[in-house]
This record gives structure tokens, C-alpha cells and sequence, in this order.
């Protein structure tokens, strides 16, 4: 069995011309990830410039209108760039810069990865070029601007469903055309290896605060973590520390669109099946002939037919939980959060805040939840007021 | 079934890819027996994928106009062991993993041996991973094709003492599709391969012209040609068999050339 497996998950399924390309990645990371000065570099990056620890937020409000476990935030939306994306881009635009790379190019879904990565590039005096599937440009058109006025390049993605599989596609096809001065920096816990090694190692610091935070506030764990998955990179952030605190419930919120029993959805783990695609063996909505299926969200960041493979391997032990959460009831949650706590969360975050809203009140009061706000929703407002019928333009 | 190799015996080879059901599967069936008409020594024909990572835009618009055009696995199948009688040259399927994967790999292959395949490209399998599929493979005797690349450097005496069939040299960096030039050093690559094993190389990636066919082909064993004939097969839908077959017939004659 090849390397970067998660049971039967996971490997290296990428055209020859590009293994030596995954090869380089891996051995850079290798050197540098225990290396004092990488670390201290990053350290700094993430502290002085994406402004982490993000806080560990009691809900004292949704709590108390729940009526069941104390609920905690984990507030991911205070990040610079307003989401967790940035903490595996500081890393990888870092790591870029030690191999010697002059150039970075990303996909991206909602946008946030590509602000996240446009960000990194200027502050690291990085080439960057985005890719973003055409239907994503014109959803978040904002976030278009943004990365345009961070320096880099974005490239409207115009084949197959025009969404973030297909940005993922034409940025692997630009890798494969360009791999000498640049780095392929993946948003999240997928492709080929050692892309989802890395992608977690640079997002378990969500996790690891978590743990520390709630040991100084409440002095033990939480039961139950909740995280939205797309690919699954602010969940398995979430995730990881807790995997061998078996007490510690890990549920994440894949993206159920109008519902898992409609073609409309995006639900990986409840209605995938193995495949082997965009470098990885892992859960894909496909058919029987194996072509990947159109997937739809309301949230362009959840809007992917996969997940990451050791998200693939969680559901398959059962360590994790998957739960289905539709377009209404992200949106009813990303209403109800900004008006009980003053806090408008990504729509991505709010499929994970919907469940806790119907998680919560099934437990007793003694108990704790904890969910990570992976990102905040100024970029949505323009769509959840379109799919509540009030037409506003950005 | 006829084996890959009978298409280098003596010869250079001219290997022409179609996309099967571009734009439908009754032009499939006629452009492959055209083409062996024409001359051609093995025929790659594309499995239609949605999410084609290494192809450039002319064979990713052929798998959409394939798949649009309702060409399933099973109808693929059909069609080409329909034809399989009149064909006297090996074919090979070019697909990506996941269609294999996910149909089944045991049936896929048992498919194969029905309509007469000899072998797959995957272009999404590297040496690493291919464990995935050579054990099937074997089984029913259907040769898995390797590729190098212009970046293969040291992995290509690897890669070339395994190799079955042919090995398929990528002339350049990127996808697949039609280049003015081919920079990369071909005779490099082909003498590497030639310290470890005597197996067939066949250039493909950005051929067009029957000149660089003819230079592609002095240099290795022959010539794959795939989005210059879709590009006939687009502009002529339907009415393209001729076209492609006329086009075919001349790529062959340079590829002959290379051989004298």
C-alpha cells in the first residue's frame, strides 16, 4: 500500500508528471515541521498577524434559550481574513517560500481560501493565482474583488459544473504545467498525499485551543465537538486533538442542500460511495460509472461531491459523526445566531451551529458543546437576503 | 484479442485516440474501423470522464459532448464488442481510476476481455499506486500501460523494468492538447528507458503536425495523436469519419517515414 493512507482511504492517485512535484512538498515538510525555525516563524505569523488564540466564546444567550448543554464558540470568524483558512495558509505560503517557490496557486470554493492564500502571498511576496469556478465568482463576487486587490490573479473556472471541484481540476492542470516555482497550496484535508497530512497539521491548532481553553474554563473536556464538513479541513482541525479523548463526541455537518433525498445536495458520507478522485480514495457523490455527481449547497465552501480520506476513515470506525444539514435550517441558524448572539457566522459555519441547535436541547444541563465558528458571514448577506426573497446587490 | 505488442512489430506505430461516444457511438464504431483502415497500428479509445484532470480543453469538451450524449460504460462496452470481429489491431482503453473503481474492477476487466481490449492507460495511477490495479489486471490478461514524463528524471528506470505493453513518453508539462513545439529532450528519456528494458515507447502529448509525428516517431517506437483528431471529430460531428480517416492516413505515412 502506497503512502498517506487512513485505513483503505487516502494515497497518491496524481499523474506521473506530477509525483516528483508531491514528492518535493513531502520532503520539504518533513524537514521543516520539527524544525525550530519554521515553527518559529509560524508561531509568530499565526499569534502577530491571523491574531490566534481565537477565543473559546461562552454562549451564554443560545445556551439559555436552548435550554439543554452549555454551549460554547469557537471563534474562527475572529481570524484575520475572517476565517480558519488562514491557518493552513500561513503555514503552506511559508513552507512555499523555504522550498525556494516564487509562485502559489490555490482553488477555491466560498472564496475564503483564495483571500486567505491571496493574503499570505502579499505579505510573503508571493505570485498568486486563484482558481474559482465561474458559478463561485458570481455567488461571491466580493471575495473576487478582494483577492484582486490583495495582488493576485483569478481565474473564472468554466468547465464541467463551474464550482469547486472543477477550480480543483484546473488548478492540479496548472500545477502540472508549472511546478518548478510553484507551490499547489490545497484549502483543505484532501488530494493526494501529503496534502491532507499537512492541511490537518496546520489546522489541529483549532482543536489543541479548544482542549486548552476548556480546561482552564470549565477544567475538563467537552462532550461533543461540532464542526461543518466540506472537504473537512476546520473539522478535522477540530477534530484531532479530541480522537483519543473517546468521551468526547466529534460530529461533523456535511451540506444536505434541499435535502439527502433530493439530487440537490452534497451530502458526502450520507449518499457517497468509494471512488478513487482529485488524487485520493475516498467518499464521492458519483454514479455508478463513477462520474462525480453535480452537487449543490446554498454555501459555496460545502458545495464539493468529497471529503477528505481521514474524515472517510472517522465514519467508517465510527470515531465521528455525520449529520445532514439543509440549505433552510443553515439558514434558519445563521439568522438565529446573529440575532441571539450578535454574531453573523459563514453560512458553511452555521450547518454546524444548526445542529447544535437541535443537539443541545436533547442533553442535560451539565453537559458541553463545543462548535467551531470556522468563519464569519459578511460574505454571505447578499445571498441569504436573495434566498429569503429581499434583493440586494453587492 | 490482439496484443500490444503486435503494433511495434517491425514498425513504427501511429496510435490514434478518440474519445468513445464523441458525438455518438455509432460514429465510434465507424472511426475505429476507418482508422485501422487508414493505417493506424493500435487505437486508444478515451473512456468519457467527467472531471478529466490531465486532458486540456479540446478532449475535456469531447467527454462532455460523450457523456451528454448518453454514452454509459455498459453502451460503450456494447458498442466496441460489436465491432470487435472486424478489428485486427490491438485497442486500449485510456480512463481514469474512478470509472474503473467504481463500476468494479473485476467487471470492467471481464468487459474488456469481451470487446477485445489488450490494455488500459490510467493516467491517474502513478508506480506507487498501482498495486490498485495490477492484480486484476492480470487476471484477465488486459496490460496495464505506463506512462513517463518530462519530470520523471530518475523514476523512469523504475517505471520502464515494470512497464507492459508500451510505455507511454508525455512529450510535455501540462494536459493534453495540441503545442507548436515539443522543448522536452525525448531521446534523453528513451535512452534511459532503453538501459533497463527493450519494451516499445510511443511519444504522445501535443503531436499534430505529420512533421513532428515523423520526429516523434525517430525518436521511440511511434506517435500518439488524441486531441488533433478530436478537434476533426468536433468540427465534423457525424459527417467526420472521412475527414479523420484521410487525416490518419497521412500521419501514418509520416510515422512510416520515421522508419525508413
Amino acid at each position: 500500500m502506497s503512502k498517506g493512507r487512513y485505513g483503505e482511504y487516502g494515497g497518491q492517485y496524481v499523474p506521473e508528471t506530477l509525483m516528483n512535484a508531491v514528492h518535493e512538498v513531502e520532503e520539504a515538510y518533513e524537514k521543516y515541521k520539527n524544525d525550530p525555525e519554521f515553527n518559529r516563524e509560524l508561531d509568530d505569523l499565526l499569534k502577530n498577524y491571523a491574531g490566534r488564540p481565537s477565543l473559546l466564546y461562552e454562549a451564554k444567550k443560545m445556551t439559555r434559550d436552548l435550554d439543554g448543554a452549555k454551549i460554547y464558540l469557537k471563534r474562527e470568524d475572529l481570524n484575520h481574513t475572517g476565517a480558519h483558512k488562514i491557518n493552513n495558509v500561513l503555514g503552506q505560503v511559508l513552507l512555499a517560500k523555504k522550498m525556494g517557490k516564487t509562485r502559489v496557486i490555490a482553488e477555491t470554493g466560498a472564496g475564503q481560501h483564495g483571500v486567505a492564500t491571496a493574503t499570505a502571498a502579499a505579505l510573503m511576496d508571493m505570485e498568486c493565482e486563484i482558481f474559482m469556478g465561474k458559478e463561485d465568482t458570481d455567488r461571491q463576487a466580493l471575495n473576487v474583488y478582494r483577492m484582486e486587490l490583495l495582488g493576485a490573479k483569478v481565474h473564472a473556472v468554466t468547465s464541467g459544473t463551474m464550482t469547486l471541484k472543477d477550480a480543483v481540476n484546473e488548478t492540479m492542470r496548472e500545477w502540472a504545467n508549472r511546478m518548478d516555482d510553484t507551490l499547489y497550496v490545497l484549502g483543505s484535508v484532501m488530494g493526494p498525499h501529503p496534502f491532507p497530512m499537512i492541511v490537518r497539521d496546520f489546522q489541529k491548532v483549532i482543536g489543541e485551543e479548544i482542549k486548552a481553553q476548556m480546561l482552564e474554563k470549565e477544567g475538563r473536556l467537552p462532550d461533543a465537538v461540532i464542526a461543518c464538513v466540506g472537504g473537512g479541513s476546520n473539522a478535522m482541525g477540530t477534530f484531532y486533538e479530541f480522537i483519543p479523548d473517546k468521551e468526547v463526541r466529534l460530529i461533523g455537518c456535511e451540506a444536505a442542500g434541499l435535502g439527502v433525498d433530493t439530487e440537490k445536495n452534497a451530502a458526502t458520507i450520507a449518499n457517497g460511495t468509494t471512488g478513487i478522485f482529485h488524487g485520493m480514495k475516498s467518499l464521492f457523490c458519483q454514479n455508478k460509472d463513477g462520474q462525480i455527481a453535480p452537487v449543490y449547497s446554498i454555501s459555496a465552501g460545502l458545495d464539493y461531491p468529497g471529503i477528505g480520506p481521514e474524515h472517510a476513515m472517522l465514519a467508517a470506525e465510527g470515531r465521528a459523526e455525520y449529520v445532514p444539514i439543509t440549505d433552510e435550517e443553515a439558514v434558519n441558524a445563521f439568522e438565529y445566531l446573529s440575532r441571539t448572539e450578535g454574531i453573523i457566522p459563514a453560512v458553511e459555519s452555521a450547518h454546524a451551529i444548526a445542529y447544535a441547535m437541535k443537539l443541545a436541547p436533547t442533553m442535560d444541563k451539565d453537559k458541553i458543546i463545543v462548535v467551531t465558528v470556522s468563519g464569519r458571514g459578511d460574505k454571505d448577506v447578499a445571498a441569504i437576503a436573495r434566498y429569503r426573497g429581499v434583493e440586494i446587490y453587492e | 484479442m490482439n496484443k500490444i505488442s503486435e503494433a511495434f512489430e517491425n514498425k513504427k506505430a501511429f496510435i490514434p485516440f478518440i474519445t468513445g461516444g464523441d458525438p455518438s457511438l455509432d460514429v465510434t464504431k465507424k472511426l475505429i474501423l476507418a482508422m485501422q483502415e487508414a493505417g493506424a497500428d493500435l487505437i486508444e479509445v478515451g473512456i468519457p470522464f467527467s472531471d478529466p484532470i490531465a486532458e486540456g480543453p479540446v478532449i475535456q469538451e469531447a467527454d462532455e459532448r460523450a457523456l451528454s450524449a448518453g454514452c454509459t460504460l455498459d453502451k460503450l462496452f456494447d458498442a466496441i464488442k460489436e465491432v470487435k470481429d472486424e478489428i485486427h489491431i490491438p485497442m486500449v482503453f485510456m480512463t481514469y481510476v474512478n470509472p474503473i473503481f467504481t463500476y468494479g474492477k473485476e467487471k470492467f476487466m471481464q468487459r474488456c476481455v469481451e470487446c477485445g481490449m489488450a490494455g488500459v492507460i490510467v493516467p491517474d495511477v502513478p508506480f506507487e499506486e498501482k498495486g490498485e490495479l495490477s492484480g486484476v489486471c492480470k487476471e484477465y490478461g488486459i496490460e496495464l500501460v505506463s506512462l513517463i514524463a518530462p519530470t520523471s528524471h530518475e523514476r523512469i528506470k523504475m517505471i520502464a523494468k515494470e512497464a507492459e505493453g508500451f510505455l507511454y513518453c508525455v512529450s510535455s508539462l501540462g494536459v493534453t492538447g495540441v503545442r507548436k513545439q515539443i522543448t522536452t529532450n525525448i531521446g534523453e528519456m528513451i535512452e534511459k528507458v532503453r538501459e533497463v528494458t527493450d519494451i516499445p515507447c510511443a511519444v504522445g502529448f501535443g503531436i499534430a503536425e505529420p512533421e513532428q509525428a515523423k520526429e516523434m516517431a525517430s525518436l521511440s517506437d511511434g506517435a500518439i495523436v488524441g486531441s488533433a483528431i478530436v478537434k476533426i471529430v468536433a468540427k465534423y460531428g457525424e459527417d467526420c469519419v472521412p475527414y479523420v480517416a484521410e487525416y490518419v492516413k497521412k500521419m501514418k505515412a509520416a510515422v512510416e517515414e520515421a522508419g525508413k
